[in-house]
């Protein structure tokens, strides 16, 4: 009872009404979407429908003009800097793969993982065994387990996108926004992403925004269509895409 | 915990350095000192004071180094962390003359006396004490580089901005320490020093001693900055210098540790610039100009940036040039040879001096001590196959 007074919403991650504009021009213009905890959803658009944007609002690189961003049902976004949102649990894969490219790979998780942030902790940091078997299942999730000591920057495109996936993994957090994780990666990398996304919605929330569409009908998930940065469809994959809007926004009138 | 961090510090480059680095620190004193003047091995009065300012340049290029190599700060402006440790230095040597000061006054500095002070300004007071003007020496300048860094830091300025910023900052101080009622001196600085600690700053010992003390800081100087950088905090500098938004969405208050290492890189520079001092025997607000910070980052840039050594070995071999060509027939084109140098190391040698060597060298030697694990391997799984 108590908790549902100062839950406003039961919904993981809830945006209401949110509104951004870059010198006039209105990248977000009355958003409103909700993902429900455990869900996975699948954002889809043309290029420039906000999608990225949406997701800056989210991780708090961008303050939208007006709206409501909700994580959890009590915590406003909009207040909270990117170091913070992070720390709340919310992760995110960005669409060029960005991983820190003159470190080795296993440094590249143990950056990622959740533990002790302050100057202070990471100062007199020590590795610990638990900390070492999270990164050795990482590791072996993202298939990366004989590479460990490469410098991320040796490796291929898809190589990259997994081991960012593997960032967000040891990172643990409880919603993970997932910008373009096929683009450059061939049909089989491509299968195995959408199953490795698949195994890791069974515990966590994940909103994932991807352009390939045999990738987005491979997941079964429902999807939101954007548009000039609003919902223009919502629903099955095939709902969305036989929607009259939907493909005239996608062809072109 | 300390062998820990000693047996991480401590590579097998890092463990040469410093035994160069202390070898040095005891050999050129000890011939100083110890063989007769004239003596082929002798090394003059003159090269160990000039020995030992290289050695405290080499002592700022580490700190800029920590800060550009390992975090990407460009700070154009570490000069006045240098001359703010130095002008510290300077204020507890003014307060040794006393009374065998050129009008003799028993508390005020000689130029206090000239531009009639009524009585010693409070800043002043407690530099008459030498803990106290060492903990200044710290203080000083950590508390300037902490407070810039906060303002600096907490409002994302960052790259060139960032660069631009240390220049004013440095400038302005050489604009303020210009001002004879600033109480600094003004334009002839703090000079004429007679002892430190009771010894005369001018005697051979003294020298030497200045000299070891140098090497002894360039040793802690380079082991902390180690130790900072083979911690998992120097991997987090890495990685706000590789890509600092990232590190920030994985939840790494990149501010706060760019503050840390900023403040602790200050410091450093000031004891150098108190080191810096007695041996040069005089402290001017022309320490505060650009030109010097700059100077100092393409010491760094040619030794190698990121590399820690290379800033020390850039700094000795920048500096011993500048001294054979400023005292030669090149003098007047010095500061050509110094631009010419910076491109050509930047066309050139993009890693500088250690770096290109680095990079020719671990592969090779990488490869043999794969070769060598190999072959351990295999004698240790052979009883064991099983395992």
């Amino acid at each position: 009872m108590n908790v549902m007074d100062t839950r406003k919403t039961s919904a993981l991650l809830y945006l209401d009404g949110v509104h951004v504009s870059f010198d006039g021009f209105h990248a977000i213009n009355n958003l409103s979407l909700a993902l429900e905890p455990g869900e996975m959803r699948a954002i889809i658009g043309p290029n420039g429908a906000g999608k990225t944007t949406m997701m800056d609002i989210i991780t708090g690189k961008t303050k939208p003009d007006e709206g409501v961003v909700l994580f959890d049902g009590i915590t406003d976004l909009t207040r909270l800097d990117e170091t913070r949102i992070a720390e709340l649990g919310i992760g995110r894969k960005f669409q060029k793969p960005t991983v820190f490219e003159s470190q080795s790979i296993e440094d590249n998780l143990l950056l990622a993982l959740n533990v002790d942030h302050s100057v202070k902790g990471t100062l007199f940091w020590r590795g610990s065994k638990p900390e070492a078997e999270r990164i050795e299942r990482v590791l072996e999730t993202i298939r990366l387990k004989d590479s460990r000591s490469k410098l991320a920057g040796s490796l291929s495109h898809g190589q990259k996108q997994w081991l960012e996936i593997g960032m967000l993994l040891a990172q643990d957090p409880k919603l993970l926004l997932v910008d373009e994780p096929v683009a450059g990666m061939t049909d089989v990398e491509t299968h195995q992403t959408a199953e490795l996304l698949k195994e890791i919605n069974k515990d966590k929330t994940i909103m994932v925004v991807e352009h390939d569409m045999t990738f987005v009908r491979e997941l079964g998930v429902k999807v939101t269509c954007l548009h000039e940065g609003t919902v223009l469809a919502e629903g099955t994959i095939d709902q969305v895409s036989q929607n009259d809007r939907v493909v005239e926004v996608y062809l072109g009138r | 915990m300390t062998p820990h961090v000693l047996t991480r510090s401590l590579d097998r480059s890092a463990t040469v350095f410093l035994l160069i680095v202390a070898g040095l620190g005891v050999l050129i004193p000890l011939s100083n000192l110890l063989l007769p003047a004239g003596s082929m091995f002798q090394v003059p009065t003159y090269l160990v004071a000039l020995f030992g300012k290289y050695v405290c340049y080499a002592i700022l290029a580490l700190s800029i180094d920590l800060i550009w190599g390992y975090c990407g700060i460009l700070s154009l402006g570490h000069g006045a962390f240098f001359a703010l440790g130095g002008y510290a230095m300077g204020m507890y040597l003014m307060r040794q003359i006393g009374s065998r000061g050129v009008y003799g006054n028993p508390i005020l500095p000689d130029f206090m006396v000239f531009l009639n002070y009524p009585k010693l300004p409070w800043y002043w007071h407690g530099f008459d004490m030498f803990w106290f003007a060492a903990l200044m020496v710290l203080v000083v300048p950590g508390l300037l580089a902490f407070c810039f860094g906060w303002l600096a830091f907490r409002s994302r300025v960052t790259g060139v901005y960032l660069s631009i910023i240390t220049q004013a900052m440095t400038y302005a101080l050489l604009l303020a320490f210009f001002r004879n009622d600033f109480g600094f001196g003004g334009n002839n600085g703090l000079t004429d020093f007679k002892d430190i600690l009771g010894f005369n700053v001018q005697a051979d010992g003294t020298r030497a001693a200045l000299f070891i003390l140098s090497c002894l800081a360039l040793i802690i100087a380079f082991l902390i900055c180690r130790a900072v950088v083979t911690s998992k905090l120097g991997k987090v500098l890495i990685a706000v210098r590789d890509a600092e938004s990232r590190t920030r969405f994985l939840g790494y208050r990149v501010e706060s540790y760019k503050l840390f290492v900023f403040t602790l890189s200050a410091c450093m520079a000031g004891v150098a610039g108190a080191l810096y001092v007695p041996q040069v025997g005089i402290i001017n607000p022309g320490e505060f100009a650009p030109g010097n910070s700059i100077e100092a980052v393409i010491w760094v840039a040619v030794g190698g940036r990121g590399t820690l050594i290379g800033a020390a070995l850039g700094a000795i071999v920048v500096n011993y040039a500048k001294t054979v060509f400023t005292s030669g027939p090149l003098a007047p084109y010095w500061l050509f040879m110094l631009g010419a140098l910076f491109i050509l190391v930047t066309l050139l040698l993009p890693k500088g001096i250690i770096g290109t060597f680095n990079a020719w060298y671990e592969p090779w030697s990488a490869k043999r001590a794969n070769a060598e694990s190999a072959a351990r391997e295999d004698g240790v799984s052979e009883p064991n196959p099983a395992e």
